[in-house]
């Protein structure tokens, strides 16, 4: 396991609700959610289909507007952000993985990972430079002047994992990054987030129903009907 | 941001290829149709276009635009030059004749008479023979256009090519002889009837009988007359019209404008072809962003500013925009030259460039209001919707 010497706190929820609609339709996905995730875990958001985990990862990453409750992610309180001081801040310190990938079609594997740098500034050369050796890290050097469609799944989700770091951001969320995967590319794909992305300045949230990967994680928080139902350790801690 | 744009724009290539069909339509309609309407409206004053000599053109009050040959009293040439701030005021004699051709069938011309002494007025191009041959006896001068088609001799042979009329040919106008001395080029005109210079004296022999003839007194003002002044004071002096050689030919594009279908029916068409191409390029665009909207989420999530968003869109648009402009316009211009020697009215000055281009800006603009509305308030959180 990785050194836990110099942890900060990373994420702090207190009693976070969330609803959806109004009148007949409406949903608490949120029932007031406590959780704390520090800087160098992987912290493992699991749980049944509905249960809340994809609405509490989007209101721990500034895209969705919580209902109620406190929440702040290295001491930035979201809610009382301007809405383009928010979509700066997370575009520096938030890094995303999602189930359908989500690479631009037209754009070679080191255009879509330079994405985050151009988006803060980067100059394209540069940002393709970077781009480049990230994509090495994740083992696709060889592979980033091919589009999305001339790659496996899991080399997408390997492009979007680099894209996800390119940046150095302190937060990285995934929503189910293997789920449309088979299971030996997922395992891939986890060995290789605990291997790059997971680092002492760093907190890694990762949604997941698939429990052949629960072994990844730090500690799991099992999640039922908006509530942290509990928060454990894997059951067997891998040896890293 | 802007190379990521336009790869996402190109990347689907079914779809960019469309809109940029969409607006290369609306500019090529708009251009060429504007192109032939400024053309036909600049044939309604292609005589005034040609007789540049005088400042003012005396007339009937009643008149309304050149072809309308209300005539003088022969007398009001010497009260014109009478009048102050005249340097010189001649007659000229507008009119249409039937001429018979050696086939036996008539063709109807406009026959312009100059004053005899100065010959101001004339054509403003000899391409054979001199102004001053229409001295020689039954002298005329035939416009090239004619004397090449609707006054050219039958075939030698049946079935053959039609001889043009030459220097020295010989017509019939109006029972008169009239001997070919010079062909001369001028502006092609509304009708496109042949143009027949020859002196006022000899066309007032080959016009119909009329108690009056002098159509238009040609009048130039003496060096530091103001030519407005002047206007005026013919007007009051004498009771006829005065016209500058511009606000006649104002008067004259106006009246077609008023009086004939022309300019609703390019109007229509203009209108046609905005609201066609921007239906075209406008659904299409729309259609690419929704098909793009994942990743417009996406990129709001990892931080894309609705600014940035706006940047990318804007760009992608105005891209098609140029493109399908260059392209429109090229054609419009193609078609113009193709057709440049033809019956054709063809005229494209930079104006019409101008206003093209901001009809395109304005489909763009349309185009991608509706993205831009639907980008902008998307929410990030669809990203993690599978
Ligand atoms: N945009 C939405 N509008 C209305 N209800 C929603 C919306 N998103 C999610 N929900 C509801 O909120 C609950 C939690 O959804 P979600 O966070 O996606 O769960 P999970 O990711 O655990 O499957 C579900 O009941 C879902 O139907
Ligand atoms: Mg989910």
């Amino acid at each position: 396991m990785t050194a836990k010497q110099a942890t900060a706190t990373a994420v702090t929820c207190r009693n976070v609700t969330k609803t959806y609609g109004s009148g007949d339709s409406l949903v608490h996905a949120l029932r007031g959610i406590d959780l704390e995730v520090e800087t160098g875990e992987l912290l493992m958001l699991v749980g049944p289909s509905g249960c809340g985990k994809t609405t509490l990862i989007s209101v721990v990453a500034g895209i969705l507007d919580r209902s109620g409750g406190e929440c702040s992610v290295f001491g930035q309180d979201f809610s009382a952000m301007s809405q383009s001081a928010r979509t700066r801040w997370r575009g520096q310190n938030i890094g995303f993985v999602f189930q359908a990938y989500n690479l631009i079609p037209s754009l070679t594997a080191a255009e879509n990972a330079a994405v985050p740098l151009l988006l803060n500034g980067m100059n394209m050369r540069e940002a393709l430079d970077r781009a480049r050796a990230m994509l090495e890290r994740v083992g696709l050097g060889d592979r980033a002047k091919s589009l999305p469609n001339q790659l496996s799944g899991g080399q997408m989700q390997r492009v979007a994992i680099a894209r996800a770091l390119i940046h150095e951001p302190r937060l990285i969320v995934c929503d189910e990054p293997t789920s449309a995967l088979d299971h030996e590319t997922g395992h891939k794909v986890l060995e290789l987030l605990r291997e790059v992305a997971v680092g002492p300045d760093r907190a890694l949230v990762i949604v997941s129903h698939d429990q052949r990967i629960f072994d990844f994680a730090d500690r799991i928080a099992r999640m039922d009907d908006g509530r942290i139902a509990e928060i454990t350790p894997p059951k067997e801690p891998i040896d890293l | 941001m802007n190379r990521i744009a336009l790869k996402m724009l190109m990347g689907d290539r079914a779809k960019y290829f469309g809109i940029v069909i969409g607006i290369t339509f609306a500019s090529f309609l708009i251009t060429q149709q504007l192109a032939i309407f400024v053309g036909l409206m600049g044939r309604t004053i292609g005589f005034l276009s040609d007789t540049g000599q005088g400042d003012v053109w005396v007339m009937d009050s009643k008149v309304q635009f050149i072809d309308d040959i209300k005539p003088l009293q022969d007398t009001e040439l010497y009260r014109v030059r009478g009048i102050t701030g005249v340097q010189w005021a001649l007659p000229i004699y507008k009119g249409l004749s039937k001429a018979r051709l050696d086939n036996g069938n008539f063709q109807t011309c406009n026959i312009v008479g100059l004053d005899d002494a100065t010959l101001m007025g004339g054509p403003p191009e000899m391409l054979e023979g001199k102004l001053e041959d229409l001295r020689k006896a039954d002298g005329i001068i035939v416009d090239e256009n004619g004397a090449i088609g609707k006054l050219a001799k039958g075939p030698k042979e049946p079935g053959g090519q039609p001889v043009p009329l030459k220097v020295g040919d010989t017509i019939e106008l109006n029972d008169h002889r009239a001997i070919v001395v010079g062909i001369c080029r001028v502006s092609r005109t509304f009708q496109s009837q042949p143009f027949i210079y020859t002196t006022y004296s000899r066309a007032t022999t080959f016009a119909p009988k009329e108690r009056k003839l002098l159509s238009f007194i040609l009048v130039k003002a003496k060096d530091g007359q103001p030519i407005v002044e002047l206007c005026a004071r013919i007007r009051s002096e004498t009771g006829l019209e005065a016209k500058t050689t511009q606000s006649f030919k104002e008067t004259t594009v106006s009246y077609f404008m008023k009086y004939t279908g022309i300019p609703i029916n390019f109007g229509i068409a203009v209108v046609l072809g905005f609201l066609v191409g921007t239906a075209i390029a406008g659904q299409t665009f729309y259609n690419f962003t929704l098909d793009n909207l994942k990743y417009f989420g996406a990129l709001k999530a990892m931080g894309a500013s609705n600014f940035t968003l706006l940047r990318m869109i804007l760009l992608q648009s105005l891209t098609v925009g140029a493109i399908g402009y260059g392209l429109g316009v090229g054609m419009a211009a193609f078609v113009g030259f193709a057709a440049r020697n033809t019956e054709l009215a063809f005229l494209l000055p930079w104006q019409l460039l101008v206003i093209t281009a901001a009809a395109v800006l304005l489909i763009c603009a349309l185009t991608s209001m509706l993205s831009l509305y639907k980008v902008f308030r998307l929410e990030p959180a669809i990203v993690f919707k599978s």
